[in-house]
């Protein structure tokens, strides 16, 4: 595993001429791995009496931990909810094809499917390492089946259930073994929803609320049985009512337990958030936004008509269209792009921007201490980035995973 | 003794740190020729505010070091006096040091070696003064109880072995011991009133630290400025051209 072997005697690399985030600052610092893992240089100098075996220029760049993407529903013309017969290949095509965005980890994420899918391809999606072959699988996102028929945006309608009959045991049911599984969306309104939050959260799985018309109190009721997260803010709920304020009002309850910091999704494509509403998230409560984009197939196909399972989709630049319309037909921009316009719209820092696309989403999964961050002993996955926040390399684990042309000598 | 004045911190800073390069670009050093730099020390290992972690943010990792060159006090010894003799021993065996460069205490002390220390002591532990408690304070969050009371030190006698000293001193409150230490005689009370004999020494500091001299004094030493900076004028880097 990563670290393990013999990490004393392995290289020591040394990424200098650099600024780092660390602490939530940009610092003029050195950036040292070794064994795959970020090293802490003072103990190296004072009590291995060591110094780097390769030192690399970067150039006065900003180097950030890499991008975690926690709702992504495919790319490249992959649908991680279809069960074709190579479910593997395709996942690890959009993991190598992310590196570019910087993304060096992700959920892969399916929509409301019936049992049979689930039970095909969830199995075939494993927690997996990242490394040259692409971003690491942190564990899949199952966006439904258990949500509200009126919220269920371009969910099918067919395939919507609920759990009022037997809780827990009906969502096994309908997913199969979640060894795999690391967050699940559902709609709290839904019968019995509080016994299949408790246990979800219990088996250490995260629970997003989305696609619902729960007011504010069952919101809140929800989040008191465990649940941590809000999936798209304002998409696929009810808007923000002065006199109740939804799951919206989640952001600034004071009704949720000590402590707590409640997690929610943006969509930051520059399309299905409008700016203004970011900004209203963003300074309601910052610490708990995560950017993810919600991506479709027809990520990273570039211009033009794509025909993606039954469906014929358009893009055009950073949009993408039910063919032959206006309607949007879901979110096409990559990680970067989505942290670029976040800062631009938001105002915000450099390093707001950026940590909403790494540390909170590992904070959100709990994994704080090895992603999202650039502490000493942390997973060494790590972006290049220029002053305009363009990814100009990608690293994981130490190792470089992608190079943009211009970088490359 | 040379007295360099500046008129704030950062000049007096920038003026030392080009002596220094000046002095190790002179002497030549190479392969098998050391410069000996000699800094103050104090304080236990493993805590926040250590002397390592110090040591390591300001000075260190902004150099290329090789860490085995980098001898610390290890106020972890197991045997104190036997770590202080070992340090003694090392010094002696990389040939002494070439420049040693210090501060100096709002007590006039040199290193950790409170008011009277003997001029001739060696390398050892101290209790510190309250004084220096106070003074230490700040790294600790201002928590009286968490500043170190003991410390290993060189001693005022390792120092005068040095073959050149350089004191940094900058700010008001340090005026009256800078005052004690060159305008009055020596004393173990103000220990770093040793150095008026040694051969070589070199106060480098700020307007506010002259605050309690002489204007005879100040006006002298200002007045020998334009020998100074020639101390500082760029030489060849070691790197271009050997």
């Amino acid at each position: 595993m990563r670290g393990e072997q013999g990490a004393a005697g392995a290289r020591v690399l040394q990424f200098t001429n650099c600024r780092i985030l660390r602490g939530g600052k940009l610092l003029r610092e050195d950036l040292w791995v070794r064994g795959g893992r970020i090293l802490d240089p003072e103990k190296l100098f004072f009590e291995e009496r060591r110094v780097a075996d390769e030192r690399r220029d970067c150039g006065g760049r900003i180097l950030a931990p890499g991008f975690i993407d926690v709702q992504i529903n495919g790319g490249f013309g992959v649908d991680f909810s279809q069960a074709t017969e190579n479910v593997c290949s395709g996942v690890a095509l959009v993991a190598r094809r992310i590196l570019s965005h910087g993304v060096t980890s992700f959920c892969p994420t399916l929509v409301t499917s019936p049992p049979e899918v689930y039970h095909k391809v969830v199995p075939q999606i494993p927690v997996k390492s990242g490394g040259p072959h692409g971003a690491g699988v942190l564990g899949l996102h199952l966006e439904g089946p258990f949500i509200s028929r009126e919220k269920r945006g371009a969910h099918p309608e067919a395939h919507l259930r609920s759990f009022e009959a037997n809780a827990f045991q009906d969502l096994l049911a309908t997913y199969g073994p979640l060894d795999n599984v690391r967050i699940v969306t559902l709609a709290p309104e839904l019968g019995r929803s509080h016994e299949v939050i408790r246990e979800l959260t219990a088996r250490g799985i995260c629970v997003s609320l989305g696609h619902s018309v729960a007011d504010l109190r069952a919101a809140e009721d929800a989040v008191w049985s465990g649940a941590t997260f809000i999936t798209h803010l304002f998409n696929a709920m009810l808007p923000f009512h002065h006199r109740d304020p939804g799951i919206v009002g989640l952001l600034t309850s004071d009704r949720l337990p000590a402590g707590r910091c409640i997690f929610y999704g943006m969509i930051a494509d520059g399309t299905h958030t409008n700016p203004a509403a970011l900004r209203i998230a963003h300074r309601a409560h910052p610490q708990g936004l995560v950017l993810v984009t919600d991506a479709i197939p027809a990520l990273g196909l570039g211009n033009g008509r794509h025909t993606l399972g039954q469906q014929e989709v358009e893009v055009d630049g950073l949009t993408a269209y039910v063919a032959g319309t206006k309607t949007l037909s879901g979110s096409i921009a990559p990680m970067d792009v989505c942290v670029r316009h976040f800062l631009q719209a938001t105002g915000c820092s450099v390093e707001s921007a950026l940590e909403a696309a790494s540390l909170h989403p590992a904070q959100l999964l709990g994994l704080e201490k090895s992603k999202g961050t650039l502490d000493f002993g942390a997973d060494a996955d790590f972006v290049v980035l220029d002053d305009s926040l363009h990814v100009q390399a990608t690293y994981i684990s130490g190792e470089l995973v992608w190079q943009a042309e211009a970088a490359r000598q | 003794m040379r007295l360099v004045i500046l008129d704030n911190y950062d000049l007096a800073s920038e003026w030392a740190a080009k002596y220094i390069c000046n002095r190790i670009i002179q002497f030549k050093p190479g392969q098998d020729r050391y410069f000996t730099l000699g800094l103050p020390t104090g304080l236990p290992r493993n805590h926040p505010e250590s002397y390592h972690s110090y040591m390591w943010n300001n000075f260190f990792k902004h150099i290329d070091i090789d860490p085995n060159n980098a001898h610390i006090l290890d106020g972890n010894a197991a045997d104190l006096q036997a770590e202080c003799d070992a340090f003694e021993k090392k010094i002696k065996e990389a040939g002494g040091i070439d420049l040693f460069v210090g501060g100096i205490g709002p007590d006039g002390h040199i290193a950790f070696n409170e008011p009277g220390s003997s001029l001739v002591s060696r390398t050892r532990l101290k209790t510190l003064a309250m004084d220096t408690i106070l003074a230490n304070a700040k790294y600790f969050d201002g928590d009286l109880t968490k500043v170190p009371t003991m410390a290993l030190t060189v001693g005022v006698g390792t120092v005068m072995d040095a073959r050149e000293v350089m004191i940094l001193i900058t700010g008001a409150h340090k005026a009256f011991a800078l005052y004690k230490a060159i305008e009055e005689g020596v004393n173990h009370m103000w220990t770093v009133s040793a150095f008026q004999q040694h051969p070589r020494t070199i106060f480098v500091c700020d307007e506010d630290a002259t605050l309690e001299l002489r204007v005879k004094t100040v006006k002298y030493f200002k007045g020998l400025m334009h020998v100074h900076n020639k101390l500082v004028d760029p030489l060849f880097s070691m790197k271009d051209g050997n």
